[in-house]
């Protein structure tokens, strides 16, 4: 565990700073996550073994690079300050709007959503690394002094800054993502202390809109939402319905973590290795695991996922400056809802939106771009460890 | 104070009580997936297994081989071959309307069927068992089989079966008793005989393989096997072999049967054969023209196939004449109506009635065939001639003797009028005339006139209202050449296994008449001079190198021409065999009938042409007499 810092009346922070200790890690946090990417890999290994024809391990072998990859952009994140990040606001936003907006342009299609760059390695997911992007640059923007305008105007400004983005990530069609621009926007205002008023009025125009897009837009013949999105949003409220159409992939994800039992299937996991289970190495990984793994395997992982989102909200309340604190609660929204809705929708708890589980899904984007988030945080960690705040943790 | 960085941020109650929200919230999300998780892995884990492996495991009927029906000889009238019939599996079809007809669209040239006809199939035979594999076609070849299984993601709900279908190595012979397989219907699978079977499963559905099923069926295997969810298979979980069903070997003879139904086609007109063993009912011939071909009942019929086989009319090939006919017998009921009055006591063996050549009792007046008169006769001498006055008389004396049954009853004792026994369904038992039944319909207003003494004067010479078929009359025979054991007539002769050894012997009862042995050995003279010299069939068996009494009919039918009789027992010393057979619209039975029974008679025995002497066209005593 941590030991209580003591207060140093002799600490250079400036000198500490440079020099942090190479072992001066949040350990849970970092077990959590190498858990949790161990657990990919060996899922890789056993479910997708012969998927591609030529290249058994095709999915394992990448996996583990990307991995590797997020492993050592983890540790590069964990050495700088992350307070430099500020000054870089406007152009880090701007990087980020070039790239959704390339992939726009020139992405690949993928049935029917443009989302993906191709790139020599690997297919690079701009919409990805715009999650980060976006928490630190909109955390850099909330403490933003020169401002000069009401706390309402200022709630505005910041809501259009989230929402540019996630309308943009809207358009390839990627609605699942674009929620999560959307939870993360909402969540940094939150904690950074926009006032509740802001919140109800926000509450009141969202259920408003929503309203206009699902019920008023279509009446007029104007659908907001395709077919296929209004589909696979409603399809896990009642799967039987239409076992054969949208709610085939959560009956068979039902079917698949309900087989695993207590203890899982193991080899005999029928529902993953016989093709039943729909997207089993990324978006139904969480189903995969049930089934060979059972409760306690899926229990396991979620508890992983638990010790990272309160080590996430711990070095919240740690850090050394409040750009940290919002940064760390932009991360800690972003891996809550992606876990939340991907198990979710695995259990049938939640619409399919194509979100994958962090660091379990298949995915080299995803992979590197959380394992950054995680450094981000382990980066925040270090720096209040540096200047020796003695703090008691709320968590 | 809010927006400032690079200073320490004290944990302001606000920020506590923002944190300390968002980690509740992750608390309860967290708590609600751990939940769903015990719900669906711990409680309902079960539910869910069965699921997943209801997704992966589908059993495979391996249908048992039918086993063979072979003649008495052990000639192969119906064995099988294999084929590959393309099924549909109503739930694993695509839910939407416009993708089902897609695929029917996809599948009508594979199949060589319209669309519209595979939809109408799968909805005519999911009607009747719901969830059950439909069968769109059987035997399709093996190049659009392996297109379909290369394809089968392309073709959901199509699945391809191995199926034996039964093969006819001899074409039409004996096409009218073999009967044809089919699937099992909803209404058979609720019948007790059926509870081991299963939907889906092939059972006989008429004739022989209708009777003799439960041999001939075997018991099918299943194959467990794996399949991904495209439905291709990856690997056997288990297997139970089929169990071959049983052979059944028949009474027939191939010759025998082989010679009747080429003696009637060559005739061309409709009619019947019978030929059994008076000794033990063994059916060694039994057939019908017109004939069809039984292959065709492997395949679903088509509507044009329908109307030939089943075409109103006398014309219906479908129909067994042999059995199902129902015909005036003419002359040949003679025997009968001797039997009856000897028995009965209304004459003995050498009593004397005069024959004047015509008889005028009742409004109706009867002559002998040809307009002779035979003078004094005795039933030996009437019979050979078939003096129609003489059995007009003793139909007349019948009518008045006791209850005016005489003929009536000693028909039925002899088996004519009631179901033989014979191991095929849908026997016509004919109709016998009697008293009773004219009365009654006339009570009921449906016939213009009661019972009259010309009523029993034409039974008793095989015409009016009597009606009866080959396989009666064929058994009434046998019976008197037996002195009244009536055989009853069978077509299963044993159950073999595959190998030829015998499992059990298919046997019949046998039932007794009380017949004085004077009297039939008077009527089975009467029957043998008939065919010899001076007899009705001394053209046809003159020089017969085996001693034939045999009996030809010749019976008006209203409206359409004479019906061809003839009915013999040979050999007359120890008869072996009995053979009915009766020609539509063949005119006089010594021109149609009795050559055609002869050829039946010539293969029974194996005679060959060169052994029959040449017979003078005509005896001594003047023309023979015709009937």
């Amino acid at each position: 565990m941590i030991s209580k810092p003591q207060p140093r009346p002799f600490a250079d922070e400036a000198a500490l700073a440079r020099t942090p200790s190479p072992l001066a890690f949040d350990w849970l946090l970092a077990i959590a996550m190498l858990g949790l990417i161990g657990a990919s890999i060996a899922m890789m290994a056993t479910t997708t073994v012969g998927d591609v024809e030529g290249s058994p391990h095709y999915y394992t072998v990448r996996q583990a690079a990307y991995g590797a990859g997020g492993l050592v952009l983890m540790l590069l994140l964990a050495r700088i300050d992350y307070s430099r990040f500020r000054e870089l606001r406007f152009g880090l936003y701007a990087v980020m709007l070039a790239c959704i907006t390339a992939v726009l342009l020139l992405g690949a299609t993928t049935r029917g959503s443009q989302r993906w760059i191709e790139l020599p390695f690997f297919t690079f997911q701009p919409s990805e690394l715009g999650k980060v992007l976006l928490i630190v640059a909109l955390a850099a923007f909330v403490i933003e002094r020169s401002w000069r305008a009401s706390e309402l105007q200022r709630t505005a400004r910041l809501l259009l800054v989230g929402a540019l983005p996630a309308a943009l990530v809207l358009l390839q069609p990627d609605l699942g993502t674009a929620l999560v621009y959307v939870v993360i926007t909402v969540t940094v205002l939150f904690v950074s202390g926009v006032k509740w008023t802001h919140f109800a009025a926000l509450g009141g125009v969202s259920a408003a809109v929503a309203a206009l897009a699902l019920v008023a837009a279509p009446a007029v013949g104007q659908p907001v939402l395709t077919d296929y999105q209004a589909d696979r949003l409603t399809a896990f409220v009642n799967p039987s319905d239409d076992p054969r159409g949208e709610g085939y992939q959560i009956n068979q994800s039902l079917v698949a973590i309900g087989s695993g039992q207590k203890v899982g299937r193991g080899d005999e996991a029928t529902q993953s290795r016989l093709d039943f289970l729909p997207e089993r190495h990324t978006d139904f990984i969480f189903a995969a695991v049930g089934e060979r793994y059972g409760f306690v395997g899926a229990a396991l992982i979620l508890s992983l996922y638990a010790l990272l989102i309160w080590r996430g909200l711990r070095i919240l309340t740690l850090s050394k400056n409040f750009y940290g604190s919002l940064i760390a609660s932009g991360i800690v929204a972003m891996l809550m809802f992606q876990v939340f809705v991907n198990v979710g929708m695995n259990v049938g708890l939640a619409p399919i939106t194509g979100i994958p589980l962090p660091l379990l899904s298949y995915g080299g984007t995803s992979m590197l771009v959380t394992c950054m988030a995680i450094g981000l945080l382990q980066s925040i960690y270090i720096q209040a460890r540096l200047v020796q705040k003695s703090r008691d943790p709320l968590f | 104070m809010m927006y400032r960085s690079d200073t320490r941020t004290p944990i302001t109650p606000q920020l506590a009580l923002r944190v300390a929200m968002l980690g509740a919230a992750a608390l309860v999300l967290f708590g609600l997936i751990f939940f769903r998780l015990w719900y669906l892995q711990v409680l309902s884990g079960d539910v869910y297994l069965a699921e997943a492996n209801d997704n992966r495991i589908r059993e495979i009927k391996v249908h048992a081989p039918r086993g063979k029906i072979l003649d008495r000889n052990g000639e192969v009238l119906v064995d099988n071959r294999t084929g590959l019939a393309v099924q549909i599996e109503p739930n694993r079809l695509p839910r939407g309307r416009e993708d089902r007809a897609d695929l029917y669209r996809r599948l009508g040239p594979l199949l060589r069927m319209r669309p519209e006809r595979i939809y109408r199939e799968i909805r005519e035979q999911t009607e009747e068992l719901s969830y059950t594999a439909v069968t769109l076609r059987q035997d399709v070849s093996y190049e659009r089989v392996y297109y379909l299984q290369e394809h089968a993601d392309e073709f959901p709900g199509v699945k391809v079966e191995r199926v034996f279908l039964r093969r006819y190595p001899k074409g039409t012979r004996a096409a009218h008793l073999l009967g044809y397989v089919g699937e099992i219907s909803g209404e058979q699978l609720e019948e007790r005989e059926n509870a081991d079977r299963e939907q889906g499963d092939i059972i006989g559905q008429s004739g022989i393989e209708f009777v003799y099923d439960r041999f001939l069926r075997g018991r099918n295997g299943a194959s467990r096997i794996q399949v991904d969810a495209n439905g291709r298979p990856k690997g056997e979980l288990s297997e139970r072999e089929a169990v071959p069903g049983e052979n059944l070997r028949l009474t027939l003879d191939n010759a025998v049967q082989r010679a009747g139904e080429e003696a009637l086609s060559r005739r061309g007109l409709p009619g019947g054969f019978v030929a059994i063993n008076p000794k033990n009912g063994e059916v060694l011939g039994l057939g019908s023209y017109p004939t069809f071909e039984p292959k065709v009942f492997t395949q679903p019929l088509n509507q044009r196939q329908v109307d030939e086989l089943f075409r109103q009319g006398e014309e219906s090939p479908i129909s067994n004449r042999a059995i199902q006919g129902l015909y005036p017998a003419g002359s040949s009921w003679k025997p009968v109506t001797a039997v009856a009055s000897l028995e009965g006591g209304l004459i003995g063996p050498d009593s004397i009635i005069n024959d004047p050549g015509s008889l005028d009792v009742g409004g109706i007046s009867v002559s002998n065939a040809g307009g002779g008169a035979y003078g004094a006769i005795s039933v030996r001498r009437a019979l050979q001639v078939s003096s129609n006055v003489f059995f007009a008389k003793l139909g007349q004396m019948a009518n008045s003797a006791g209850d005016g049954m005489l003929v009536q009853k000693w028909a039925h004792a002899l088996g004519i009028g009631r179901p033989s026994g014979l191991d095929l369904p849908h026997e016509e038992p004919g109709r016998v005339p009697s008293p009773g039944w004219r009365n009654q319909l006339f009570e009921q207003g449906e016939t213009d006139r009661p019972w009259t003494v010309g009523d029993n004067i034409n039974l008793a010479i095989g015409q009016g209202d009597l009606l009866t078929n080959p396989l009666h009359l064929a058994v009434g025979y046998a019976t008197i050449a037996n002195r009244g054991r009536v055989p009853t007539p069978r077509l299963g002769l044993r159950v073999e296994e595959a190998g030829g050894r015998p499992l059990q012997e298919i046997r019949a009862e046998e039932r007794r008449v009380p017949m004085n042995g004077q009297n039939a050995a008077a009527i089975m003279e009467g029957l043998r001079l008939a065919s010899m010299e001076g007899g009705t069939g001394a053209g046809v068996f003159g020089g017969f190198p085996v001693q034939v009494a045999g009996k030809t009919g010749t019976a008006e039918v209203q409206g359409k021409g004479d019906q061809s009789w003839f009915v013999a027992v040979a050999p007359y010393e120890d008869p072996e065999i009995v053979i009915a057979l009766t020609i539509e619209r063949g005119g006089f039975g010594s021109e149609a009938a009795a050559p055609a029974a002869r050829e039946v008679l010539e293969a029974y025995f194996n005679i060959r042409p060169q052994d029959i002497e040449e017979s003078p066209d005509q005896g001594p005593g003047g023309p023979a007499p015709i009937d």
